[in-house]
């Protein structure tokens, strides 16, 4: 009964920073909002027994997004333009939140052993992941060994997103007179 | 950028401590939460943290440009070249059961170094996408003030050949 309490809390909490995040015009507040957002919701997966990515949200979430939006607001004015309400993107939204709280409805209940995600390949993992890697961290064996390939291209769409990131902004000019060390 | 004496003091104690910490979760991330993704944030975290207390220009020395290129491509390359060392050892790639004496052993190697691998690229992209946001303002500074000495010039050669074409019209 408790732990639906702390869930009522988190996520009530949750829905009263995006509606505020999206009501507010002031841009830095928006970005610690974001943050704040990505504590909470880190929060969330902790009660749900999902370290590793708690972990990820805090760290990516929470840190590096809000320092680097940070970044981008010294580049951009403090304050959202005021524009008119936007009916199609909302109506969008609606729409899609409409099909999505439908979806809910024919979700197997949390924690549910018939589930198809538990009846998969999970059990080969679980029962595997103590013999052939013996490692304790089931996350890490599925993320590394496991699902190898998938990681591997993970690490590729990093190493892509850098790569376009610095193309566009890394500041690599055809001048050859300046000799300033700017690339990175 | 800041001469807070608190926030230079406090910035110093947690620097390293935060670098540790990024190697705690890099290595036991076969034990308990972690690995490469979070590792490679933390230990980022460090170096925009030092970044922005003691300014751009001395993050960057700590953390040179060129070595980042390095690190970007490496990370990934280390990843990569885990699976063709197990391809060449006579197994699938990425399977890293024949890198070591047991299978065991060849998992455990194998995930620390893709692990490694993905910290590195991680680390390094998080530092060059932080420069590159904060350097922003600076370069636009640097090309606006270039742009208005070249202006500048060019104004003074005009003037200067007007007025020699004056001079020698007298």
């Amino acid at each position: 009964m408790s732990g639906f309490f702390v869930n009522a809390a988190l996520i009530s909490l949750l829905t009263l920073i995006a509606f505020l995040a999206i009501r507010l015009h002031r841009l830095f507040a928006v970005v610690m909002l974001s943050g704040a957002f990505s504590l909470v919701a880190a929060t969330l997966f902790v009660v749900l027994d999902a370290v590793d990515v708690a972990f990820t949200e805090a760290a990516v979430g929470a840190g590096i997004s809000t320092i680097l939006a940070l970044a981008t607001l010294s580049l951009v004015p403090a304050n959202e333009k005021p524009h008119d309400f936007a009916f199609v993107p909302a109506f969008l939204a609606f729409a899609t939140a409409a099909m999505l709280a439908v979806a809910v409805a024919d979700l197997p209940a949390f924690g549910d052993v018939n589930a198809p995600i538990h009846n998969h390949v999970a059990p080969d993992y679980l029962k595997g992941s103590a013999e052939d890697i013996a490692i304790p961290n089931v996350v890490t064996s599925v993320l590394a060994s496991y699902r190898g390939f998938d990681t591997l291209g993970e690490t590729v769409v990093v190493f892509t997103a850098a790569i376009a990131v610095l193309l566009v902004l890394g500041g690599w000019t055809r001048r050859k007179e300046d000799g300033e060390d700017d690339n990175a | 950028m800041h001469d807070d004496v608190v926030i230079r003091v406090i910035a110093k104690v947690m620097i390293p401590a935060v670098m540790l910490f990024a190697l705690y979760v890099q290595f036991h991330g076969d034990y308990g939460p972690g690995g490469g993704f979070q590792a490679g944030v933390v230990f980022a975290a460090a170096f925009v943290l030092n970044a922005m207390i003691f300014g751009l220009n001395r993050g960057r020395h700590a953390w040179p440009a060129r070595l980042n290129l390095l690190a970007i491509c490496g990370g990934v390359l280390l990843y990569g070249l885990t699976g063709v060392a197990s391809m060449l050892l006579g197994a699938n790639y990425l399977d890293y059961d024949v890198l070591g004496a047991t299978t065991q052993s060849g998992q455990h190697i194998g995930i620390l170094l893709v692990e490694f691998g993905v910290g590195l690229t991680v680390a390094s992209v998080m530092v060059a996408l932080f420069f590159t946001f904060a350097g922003r303002l600076t370069h636009i500074r640097l090309m606006a003030k270039m742009q208005a000495h070249e202006e500048a010039d060019q104004r003074k050669t005009k003037r200067k050949a007007r007025s020699t074409k004056k001079r020698a019209r007298k």
